[in-house]
């Protein structure tokens, strides 16, 4: 796993290089903050959709950030320090002070470089509260049932698969209202509501390989679908979601072992 | 069997509704079908006893909005509440000009946003608004849950249960220290969202004979409760002390059967 973390860190240090020169405009807007190193650091652990959602996020935004890979099954001085309540990842850290859950994050993010397009939350405020409410849905539906899906957790794998395919009907409905016919949940843009739900697509695809069963079916739901190749294809998702075939990897190699194991992440 | 779920106290407070509740019933719009005409205006579908829905009647008071309540009966849904909340059929839910919005804690951050020239909610800088949103979550997510088992557990299993609802209430204690509200000087996001304590816990310490906020464990938070039940939103909203003692007498009485 030591290897597996330092490529990461390696290839997500050579797509920020790449992405610098991509978000160039959005440095010259940025007056008063330094370019120091450590001025945004993550506390995370690749495999943990709530760490990706707030990778895409910093992608998008085009800020430098250094990821701080959180061993499994071993809480840093640093995470415990930070998020005393919850001793959980991810955490934020912008000047060392420390954000927690990654869904305010991602908010905290889109607030504090406003100055940075796209805005991932629409203007209107009842966009926004239906954005709001179907990414709170989302985490409501989605990680328990895929913990059981990846054998992480115990469970009724069928029922679980059953809460997932519901759910993703409700959210081809909440599609097409909040992104109007759009492209994505958020518009032209990749949203608020994207990155929440896009976020889990990782998972959704390897525990589809995992335990043999179809979720994101392109006969049943054909709008995500489309969608969940367009977000995943999505440069600042490219870098912060590794391919399928990793995540399959990973279930393999630690969900019976994190099953016994308290691990969480959020 | 209880189970943990988003919006808890609705959950949990309301879910047993005895036959006193039914008798004092005043439903103001069950709408029996037919085409519905463009709303205008704001409605709260609500239930008179709910913490969660009090929270949208404090936001809206602060912001000065006027607003039609419905008083739901959990047991009987209007066709009207389950229409705009088909996802969790749960009350509040808040209808904007006939655009309906539902979770107590996005709702009051809609308020906030639609009437942004009114009282603020929210704090201003990104950091604070971090900061509040995530000890909302805990109030929500930890708190509640360990408030519960309080309400229903006796002898010397209801210790243990106070002692870890005072744990977790010291953490959130926390936010309020050197601060007269959660908000700062005034009261913001968070008391709106964790307000309920100040006037659903004492009644719940009454119906189970436990004390949980005293000023012994929770100083801040006590001093807070008077502070917070001051405050003239809060104080115009408040159900009756002896209804809502009833209530939950007759709720415990039910889920120790």
């Amino acid at each position: 796993l030591q290897s597996t973390s330092y490529r990461h860190i390696a290839s997500a240090q050579s797509s920020m290089q790449k992405h610098h020169t991509i978000w160039k405009k959005n440095r010259q807007n940025m007056s008063s903050e330094k370019q120091e190193t450590a001025a945004v650091r993550v506390l995370g652990r690749w495999p943990s959709p709530f760490v990706i959602r707030v990778l895409i996020v910093l992608g998008l935004k085009g800020v430098d950030h250094e990821l701080v890979e959180e061993a499994v099954g071993n809480k840093s001085e640093l995470l415990l320090a930070s998020n005393p309540v919850h001793k959980m990842i991810p955490v934020l850290l912008h000047h060392g002070r420390p954000i927690s859950e990654s869904l305010i994050i991602v908010q905290y993010v889109d607030e504090a470089w406003a100055s940075h397009a796209p805005a991932l939350l629409p203007s209107d405020p009842y966009a926004r509260a239906a954005e709001r409410f179907w990414a709170h849905y989302v985490d409501d539906k989605f990680p328990t049932a895929i913990r059981v899906l990846r054998g992480r957790l115990d469970g009724d794998k069928d029922e679980a698969a059953a809460q997932v395919c519901a759910a993703l009907q409700r959210l081809e409905v909440a599609f097409v209202e909040c992104g109007q016919g759009k492209d994505y949940f958020g518009g032209d843009n990749v949203g608020y509501l994207d990155i929440a739900l896009g976020s889990h697509l990782g998972w959704v695809r390897a525990v589809e390989r995992i335990a043999e069963i179809r979720l994101l079916d392109a006969a049943k739901v054909p709008k995500l679908a489309a969608w969940a190749d367009r977000f995943c294809a999505h440069p600042a998702v490219a870098d912060a979601m590794p391919d399928v075939d990793r995540f399959v990897e990973f279930s393999l190699k630690n969900d019976g072992a994190l099953k016994a194991a308290s691990a969480n992440s959020k | 069997p209880w189970k943990a779920m988003h919006d808890p106290a609705t959950q949990i407070w309301t879910s047993f509704i005895a036959h006193e509740q039914k008798r004092d019933q005043h439903q103001s719009s069950k709408q029996h079908g037919g085409p519905t005409m463009a709303e205008k205006g704001v409605k709260v579908f609500g239930m008179w006893a709910s913490p969660m829905a009090i929270r949208v009647e404090w936001a809206l008071r602060l912001k000065g909005v006027g607003y039609e309540y419905v008083d739901e009966d959990l047991a009987s849904k209007s066709d009207a509440l389950l229409r705009h909340n088909p996802v969790t059929k749960k009350v509040p839910v808040l209808v904007h000009d006939g655009k309906p919005i539902a979770e107590s804690t996005i709702i009051v951050e809609y308020i906030d946003e639609a009437w942004k020239d009114g009282y603020p909610i929210m704090p201003a800088d990104p950091y604070d608004r971090a900061q509040a949103r995530f000890w909302a979550r805990f109030a929500d997510d930890k708190c509640n849950a360990a408030i519960f088992p309080v309400f229903t557990a006796t002898g010397e299993a209801q210790r243990e249960v106070v002692r870890e609802a005072q744990r977790c209430l010291k953490t959130l204690e926390k936010a309020l220290e050197g601060k007269k509200f959660f908000g700062g000087d005034a009261v913001g996001y968070l008391d709106v969202v964790v307000g309920w304590y100040a006037y659903w816990l004492p009644i719940i310490e009454e119906v189970s004979g436990a004390d949980v906020v005293t000023d012994e464990e929770l100083p801040l938070m006590k001093a807070w409760f008077g502070r917070f039940l001051a405050v003239d939103v809060v104080k115009e909203t408040l159900p009756p002390r002896d209804k809502l003692l009833a209530l939950n007498k007759a709720r415990r009485e039910q889920l120790s059967a």
